[in-house]
């Protein structure tokens, strides 16, 4: 347990000593504000629903941008080498690492809380959705950081592990806005792959296990498949 | 893959428990037909040694014959393709952890974390090895003394120079008084003194310690270890402490001559048949003694040529000017050992 801390602290630690967290955040805020609030004015609905709506999308090229040098850097560098040969478990590593991403999502989320809080100012905010979505927005956080260490895992150049990561989750979030193409046999389950189509779900306000189950399982098999590619290693 | 995530609570012998295991007549590191295969590339093959507990072991080599690869399975970071690695009796492979936690390991490149600052970097590595505190503070200052990093320690790794880079790598390694240390070149890229300087710590630390290093520098190992082992493709080729090595090459030591007055063929013919000596070479004259030849004198085994050949001198009244018995050095031992024909 110790050692995972000891581990998470170094990372979240290290985000915001290079300027990594805090460009990542600004571009993040950026997007999301513009996308945002360039529209809530005309459609004179005090809701959030914009934003959540966009978050998958926002995440898919935020979050693999965190993740890409948990891994790939310390192949690169050489690092790993000394960090496996410390007394850590595979396990702890990656755990501390998908923590030390996730943490960073978390901070990443906390200066958008000014959105609700404005809008509430404004008009009569439904707060019901609001926190559904932050929830939500929790879960997909987790679960692409969990996939971004898996693309982190898989290479030394943290450029194709970006890339890869990115590819992945905007492949989960585009799922279900392309169930027009798949054949209808099928239609559900595809569907029930999509992480967009569960964050909507636990945005609208309604907490399903089946989502939250979903998210959890995405998260299991990213941090499984990560431990499995660094034990290849060997 | 289970076992990956279930460790057992193996706790390597400490104190009392070391010494007991140390009279029971364990070596401190025991391996046994250690074989690494890159995919059809043989990088280590069938090594066996033994190491005693305290020795400084020196492991030498051409680059590529295997050094790094052994030293990397000794350290648990590479499986091995077959054979068993022992560490007191325990078998590496089946605790990992527990013998992780008693061995420290300096990779060649040294690959700290460039981003953070020295203090952070020794604390890391200590609670990663589960110090706490008082014991914490007591080890972080006792491996920055010993390694003199006092004056840098609020610097960011990244502005460090080599030399101190190396030093936190040794300190990293220190920091948890392990009863083996693993250092793979640990003098490359630095200065004459720094060497000296890296040299007094190994030689210092291994008064209590298990080390071992790698170096391709000879004069490095006859001057730091107790024992040197030379690698070459993948297996061990010789093993022994420098004098030792070098005594076994001196049986073959030559004779060098040089002859005023004389003519080569002449002294070749009748040199020959002075029994011991089976070869006789000429080496280039000097230039500064017109009528001089110069020869190599190789005997059988460690019979003295000395003697037989200062009474044939005598016999054909040739003039000495000089003579001398050539020493295999450490370099023509490696040479011969591990040249390609």
């Amino acid at each position: 347990m110790s050692t995972i801390l000891s581990i998470w602290h170094r990372e979240f630690k290290d985000y915001f000593v290079t300027p990594i967290a805090y460009l990542v955040i600004a571009i993040f805020l950026l997007v999301t504000g513009w996308f945002f609030f360039s529209t809530f004015f005309l459609k004179n609905q005090a809701s959030l629903r914009d934003f959540f709506n966009l978050l998958p999308l926002t995440f898919s090229f935020v979050i693999p941008a965190l993740t890409m040098r948990l891994l790939a850097e310390e192949f690169q560098q050489g690092s790993y080498e000394l960090l496996i040969t410390l007394p850590v478990k595979g396990r702890d590593i990656i755990i501390g690492k998908f923590l030390a991403s996730f943490s960073v999502v978390v901070a990443l989320l906390i200066p958008t809380l000014v959105y609700p809080l404005t809008v509430s100012y404004l008009g009569n905010l439904d707060w019901g959705p609001v926190i559904g979505g932050y929830i939500g927005a929790l879960f997909l956080g987790g679960s692409f950081s969990a996939l971004g260490l898996l693309t982190s895992s898989l290479t030394r150049n943290q450029i194709i592990a970006f890339i890869l990561g990115s590819v992945i989750c905007f492949a989960l979030s585009l799922l279900d806005k392309m169930l027009v193409f798949i054949p209808h046999s099928i239609l559900e389950v595809v569907q029930y792959l999509g992480a967009g189509y569960h964050f909507q779900n636990i945005a609208k306000g309604i907490l399903d296990t089946r989502d939250i189950l979903y998210f959890l399982s995405l998260i299991f098999i990213g941090l499984y498949l990560t431990s499995l590619t660094i034990q290849s290693r060997e | 893959m289970l076992s990956y995530f279930l460790t057992g609570n193996f706790k390597f012998p400490d104190g009392n428990l070391l010494d007991e295991c140390i009279e029971k007549g364990f070596s401190m590191i025991n391996v046994q037909g250690l074989t690494k295969y890159f995919h059809d590339f043989c990088a280590v093959d069938h090594v066996d040694f033994h190491i005693q507990q305290g020795e400084i072991v020196g492991l030498l080599g051409p680059n590529g014959a295997g050094k790094t690869t052994t030293l990397r399975i000794l350290t648990g970071y590479l499986k091995p393709t077959s054979g068993s690695v022992k560490i007191l009796d325990f078998d590496l492979m089946a605790n990992p952890l527990g013998i992780k936690k008693r061995l420290g390991y300096l990779p060649e490149s040294i690959p700290l974390y460039k981003t953070m600052l020295v203090y952070d970097f020794l604390l890391y590595v200590a609670t990663i090895h589960g110090l706490v505190q008082p014991q914490l503070t007591d080890r972080m200052n006792e491996a920055v003394k010993v390694c003199g990093l006092r004056s840098v320690m609020h610097k960011p790794i990244s502005e460090l120079s080599k030399g101190f880079q190396q030093r936190l790598g040794l300190a990293h390694v220190l920091i948890h008084d392990p009863e083996i240390l693993i250092l793979d070149e640990p003098t490359s890229g630095l200065d004459p003194n720094q060497i000296l300087e890296i040299r007094g710590l190994i030689r210092e630390i291994g008064k209590k310690k298990t080390v071992i290093l790698s170096t391709h520098i000879l004069s490095e190992a006859e001057a730091t270890c107790d024992r040197m082992m030379i690698i070459h493709n993948g297996g061990i080729v010789a093993d022994g402490t420098p004098d030792s090595l070098k005594y076994q090459i001196d049986k073959q030591g030559s004779l060098n001559i040089t002859l005023e007055k004389a003519q080569f063929s002449e002294v070749k013919s009748y040199l020959e048949n002075i029994p011991g000596i089976y070869e006789i070479e000429k080496l280039p004259t000097e230039q500064n003694i017109p009528d001089s030849i110069s020869l190599r004198i190789k005997g059988i085994g460690d019979v003295d040529m000395r003697r037989s050949v200062y009474a044939a001198i005598k016999e054909k009244d040739w003039t000495l000017l000089e003579m001398s018995l050539e020493k295999q050095s450490l370099e023509n031992i490696f040479k011969d050992l591990t040249q390609e024909n």
